[in-house]
């Protein structure tokens, strides 16, 4: 699946099918900091995703 | 994962409320934990005419949306801060939301009414961004609502942002700004106006899934000049706790303003306390601690030395 990151904008593939949490797990994210959108619709930690899925992980932290 | 209301797919799970949300519960919450803001709290009614400070982010954004979904009568301000692209960009994600919504909005332009951008202006002044950055929003934000005549100034602060800056205020026991860290701060004196927080209630992750579920566009990229901000340092310690421990950034900040309210019964209102050292500035008369205010001060400091055409 392709999955977009931000800050910096940048795109990695990874295998699925996983859950969304074992997503997080392996690009060290705390679910607490991000939002995770398949397609234009936001999934919860124990939604499975697949291979076709495009996925974006939104950080939810701002301010300085 | 299902709602725990309405047993509809859930899009967000809240550990702190040990609850799940499908998209229409989750505005629904959303809306309800607003409006018990400003009703608890005593921010404004539905009569009263709301200036929204807005930047383009998620907050500001669904505040706005919020507060129009409740009824309420909101317009938005915008500060242009001249930042290159990222200002292009934040601005363009504001003009568009106000406009798809019939919403009023005001802009004030650093580079037309200051003559230079935030960055040249602290660059001129010798003192951080941000900190130029925060003397020059407050300053607009009080005096626009004040000679638009606005009953009150509405930001988007969320819990994650007033815990944060708790934690920041008490890790170097700066208890002078205390009293400040309310969600509503009272018109105290002619000049200043009542200023409020109706998304105090609301972590930032819950803000950011309504902003969403209901296709708010807003800036998803993070102002160039917040990189290694200490506020985001805060952020990013409570977020690790409030995993291990939901409801650490709540019990916090709420402790915090419980505790600030029983103990208000024996010590002078803000109010009292701001009569007592306040003044208007004898530049622009709004109101100020010091022999001239903050803004006028740096104003006055950036057209001496800088070589831009800086404007007062």
């Amino acid at each position: 699946m392709k999955v977009l990151l931000n800050h910096p904008v940048r795109e990695v593939e990874m295998k699925g099918p996983r859950r969304v949490r074992e997503l997080l797990k392996e690009l060290s994210l705390l679910p607490e900091t991000v939002l995770v959108v398949r397609g234009d619709e936001l999934v919860t930690e124990d939604d499975m995703l697949r291979d076709d899925d495009r996925i974006e992980i939104r950080p939810v932290m701002s301010g300085g | 994962m299902r709602c725990r209301k309405c047993r509809e797919r859930a899009v967000l799970e809240i550990p702190r409320h040990h609850t799940a949300f499908c998209k229409t519960c989750l505005t629904d919450f959303v809306c309800a934990q607003a409006e018990r803001a400003i009703t608890e709290e005593k921010m404004f009614a539905k009569a009263d005419h709301v200036l929204v400070a807005v930047s383009g982010g998620k907050d500001s954004l669904s505040l706005l949306d919020i507060l129009h979904k409740l009824g309420y009568q909101a317009d938005a301000f915008y500060v242009d801060l001249g930042i290159g692209e990222y200002s292009r960009q934040s601005r363009a994600k504001v003009e568009q939301f106000t406009k798809a919504r019939g919403v009023a909005l005001h802009i004030h332009e650093l580079k037309e009414d200051e003559g230079a951008g935030i960055n040249e202006l602290a660059d001129l002044v010798h003192r951080p961004t941000c900190s130029v950055c925060g003397t020059l929003k407050r300053y607009h934000f009080n005096r626009t609502a004040v000679e638009l005549g606005y009953h009150v100034l509405a930001t988007g602060h969320n819990l994650d942002d007033e815990a944060s800056r708790l934690l920041g205020n008490v890790l170097h026991w700066q208890t002078e700004y205390l009293d400040k860290q309310g969600p509503v701060l009272p018109a105290s004196m002619e000049g200043f106006a009542k200023k409020v927080k109706p998304l105090f209630r609301l972590a930032e992750r819950e803000i950011a899934a309504y902003a969403i579920v209901n296709r708010i566009d807003y800036i998803v990229e993070e102002c160039p000049n917040s990189k290694g901000a200490k506020m985001l340092l805060y952020k990013d310690i409570l977020n690790r706790l409030e995993s291990e421990s939901p409801g650490t950034k709540q019990a916090f900040y709420w402790g915090f303003l419980a505790k600030q309210e029983a103990d208000a019964k024996t010590r002078p209102s803000m109010t009292d306390n701001d009569q007592a050292v306040l003044h208007p500035c004898p530049t622009c008369g709004q109101p100020t601690t010091a022999e001239t205010c903050s803004y006028c001060k740096l104003m006055a400091r950036a057209k001496k030395d800088g070589p831009a055409p800086v404007r007062m």
